[in-house]
């Protein structure tokens, strides 16, 4: 599904990323682990199509060249990102954001768009299912909402939009443990042999949840090691010290 | 990628900005008495009215062209003007709207106001306005049944003398400023409505302005009287085409509702802006003033400007009877080299008076926006208060916003609230929104269309849609 080669990335004459290489397929959960300043947020925001880097390497998403697509391309063709830090959009209503939102990425992808009746039908279906207040979504988007409230809003909208490719960046940094749960119910709901995920995270804690098939330790712009599940846990004990 | 960007550059275009080839009848080029005759003649009007209009005459020749206003443009020579241009086929007007010179017709069809009985829209009537004359009005009959009057104001003036002389110049003085005793003297046409006591108009009625011949300026002037007890709703949209010379329009619009009268006024100003470098467009110097004359009478002024090279404008409220309302929404938006310079002014007489104003400017590209408010609380208008909320919000970093309240209060048991906001739409929102799935462009129209929600909302519902797209069609190229 994912297939990344030789990957660099600068920002500003910086190197971040150095011949960074990863293949993800079809229903495989990835997490990548590292230590902050490591490459992780660059490497999700590359992958969205974040401007202001300079890149070099290959990265196909489903043997296409991804560099070929401007960002809402690449949603359309089922990529989505869960930022670590959602922005706020004063003015904008969260229902008109999400029906907009589901009505672009379905008019893509050559189905009907949904009505007001249907969108809301679905919608509230779905924040049943992940716990999410409905009385926010005619709030403005994520103006005044907790830090939690805006994790959940955007695992709120992955399960809406029913990616391909999840990419979750530190989504469970300051989640208490009843939101870590709802978001890990809301990637496992997700998780089919089609549906791959990337889980980018500090911490083992929510792959008690989610459960990896493979784990990868980024160190300074690279992959210094990988393994299953249980590396995760390996390094919650040793700390990423022991692997420069 | 080529197909989408040529769609933008499409959307781009001014798509209002063709010109209908048609032979005119003018008056002499420049100002002076004899052109004020000449116009004055054409119309067939009355010793009163050219009376009226020479007065301004001689007022105008003693005042001083402002230059307070912070867009600045080359000095306008006023006897390098046409004041006054009529397609000759409006000599003789037609009694029919079928008899109409078929150019005329087509060009309102273009512009999406059909005006043929059979096409006509529904629910709205229109009094078309091209160039210094008013070509057609719709729906009369049906409105004369009820008692109004909607008509071009050169007939008004004719057929209702009475009315006319008695409101025209009584919100706005033939000695007023500059460019509204210049409007005095040298309006050409506009639209007269009279709503008569207890009457609450069926229908939207509207005023669609056309500049169409070159080197012409076009001074319009509305009169709207609500009498004891009426309502009205009026919509006025303008358009002009693409010229590389820069066109005055100074218009002077007057509202007076009596006891317990209601006017709501909405406008859709499109004018030509000019080109991306800044070059022709309009110049939108126009004053539009309310009188909330009698008691518990209310006047709603509601506008998004998203056309002209300049726009400067204020329109206002005075709230001399007791318990008036005044209220102004407002969205202007400017990009590529427009500026503008608008607002309003709420003068509270009465007592009990109260105001509301909420202002939406967009700035983008390399414009400039300013707004200017005057908020007026005399010592006679106890119990009285305003609320003013004027938000800004600046795509890129070239453009400017401004915000300028004038704030008097002279009575301690009145009091007013002022609150200001500046944003900018950040990357990063952008970024946001695009990772899921929606353009640039989209990103940017919903955020702004958010933005001027409270606004919109005021818009009769046939022209909410129009100026939601329109919204978005005036900032389209000014992301990425």
């Amino acid at each position: 599904m994912l297939k990344i080669n030789k990957l660099n990335a600068k920002i500003d004459s910086k190197e971040i990323l150095k011949e960074f290489s990863l293949n993800i397929n079809p229903g495989e959960v990835h997490a990548i682990m590292g230590p902050n300043g490591s490459g992780k947020s660059t490497l999700s925001n590359i992958l969205s199509g974040k401007k202001g880097y300079e890149v070099s390497g290959e990265v196909l998403f489903e043997e296409k060249d991804l560099f070929e697509f401007e960002t809402e391309e690449r949603a359309h063709k089922g990529i989505f990102l869960a930022f670590q830090y959602p922005l706020e959009i004063p003015g904008v209503n969260t229902n008109i954001f999400l029906k907009t939102s589901l009505n672009a990425v379905r008019k893509a992808r050559g189905e009907k768009e949904l009505d007001a009746i249907e969108f809301l039908k679905l919608v509230k279906e779905k924040s049943k299912e992940l716990k999410f207040d409905e009385e926010k979504l005619n709030r403005q988007l994520n103006v005044g909402f907790s830090g939690g409230e805006k994790k959940k809003n955007e695992i709120l909208q992955m399960s809406l939009l029913a990616p391909k490719l999840s990419i979750l960046d530190e989504t469970d940094s300051g989640l208490d443990i009843d939101a870590l749960k709802i978001v890990a119910d809301g990637v496992n709901t997700l998780r089919d042999n089609k549906n791959s995920f990337l889980i980018i995270t500090h911490y083992q804690r929510l792959l008690d949840y989610i459960k990896p098939d493979f784990v990868h330790v980024l160190m300074d712009g690279k992959i210094v090691k990988s393994g299953g599940a249980e590396l995760a846990l390996e390094l919650e004990k040793k700390g990423y010290e022991n692997f420069h | 990628m080529d197909n989408r960007q040529k769609e933008i550059d499409n959307l781009k275009d001014y798509k209002y900005g063709f010109t209908t080839d048609i032979e005119n009848t003018r008056a002499p080029k420049g100002l002076n008495e004899d052109v004020i005759r000449f116009i004055s003649n054409i119309k067939k009007e009355p010793q009163w009215m050219l009376e009226f209009r020479l007065k301004a005459f001689e007022r105008f020749k003693q005042l001083k062209e402002p230059d307070w206003q912070k867009p600045k443009y080359p000095k306008i020579d006023y006897q390098d003007l046409y004041y006054y241009s009529a397609p000759k086929s409006m000599k003789d007007k037609p009694k029919n709207l079928d008899d109409l010179d078929p150019k005329l017709l087509e060009t309102y069809k273009k512009l999406g106001i059909p005006l043929q009985e059979q096409k006509r829209l529904n629910g709205i009537a229109v009094d078309a306005v091209f160039d210094s004359v008013s070509v057609a009005t719709t729906f009369r009959e049906e409105l004369t049944k009820q008692g109004i009057i909607f008509c071009p104001i050169s007939e008004a003036i004719q057929n209702h003398p009475e009315l006319v002389k008695k409101y025209l110049g009584s919100v706005i003085p033939v000695t007023d400023h500059f460019f509204a005793t210049l409007n005095s003297a040298v309006f050409t046409d506009g639209s007269f409505a009279y709503i008569p006591e207890g009457v609450r108009c069926p229908m939207e009625l509207s005023t669609y302005f056309r500049i169409n011949a070159s080197n012409t300026g076009q001074f319009e002037r509305t009169l709207i009287v609500a009498d004891k007890g009426s309502y009205v709703s009026y919509l006025e949209g303008c358009t002009a085409p693409m010229r590389d010379e820069n066109q005055l329009h100074a218009a002077n619009v007057e509202l007076v509702a009596l006891d317990d009268a209601e006017i709501k006024y909405s406008t859709v100003q499109n004018w030509y802006p000019g080109d991306k470098d800044g070059k022709g467009g309009i110049y939108n110097f126009v004053t539009k003033r309310g009188l909330c004359k009698g008691k518990n009478s209310k006047i709603s002024w509601t506008q998004v400007e998203t056309g002209s090279a300049i726009t400067w404008k204020y329109p206002s409220c005075i709230l001399k009877g007791d318990n008036s309302v005044g209220e102004f929404y407002s969205i202007a938006i400017t990009n590529n080299h427009q500026k503008a310079d608008t607002g309003t002014k709420m003068i509270h007489l009465g007592k009990n008076t109260k105001s509301k104003i909420i202002s939406k400017g967009i700035s983008a590209g390399f414009s400039d926006m300013t707004y200017r408010g005057l908020v007026d609380i005399s010592s006679k208008a106890t119990n009285s208060n305003n609320y003013t909320q004027c938000d800004s919000l600046l795509m890129g970093n070239k453009c400017g916003a401004h915000t300028v309240p004038y704030i008097k209060n002279k009575n301690s048991e009145s009091n007013i609230a002022h609150e200001a906001t500046t944003s900018k739409i950040s990357e990063e929102q952008l970024h946001y929104c695009q990772q899921r799935g929606l353009s640039a462009e989209e990103a940017v129209g919903l955020i702004v269309n958010g933005f001027c929600k409270e606004v919109l909302q005021q818009l009769p519902m046939e022209f909410a849609v129009e100026a939601q797209k329109l919204v978005g069609i005036s900032l389209e190229g000014s992301v990425g």
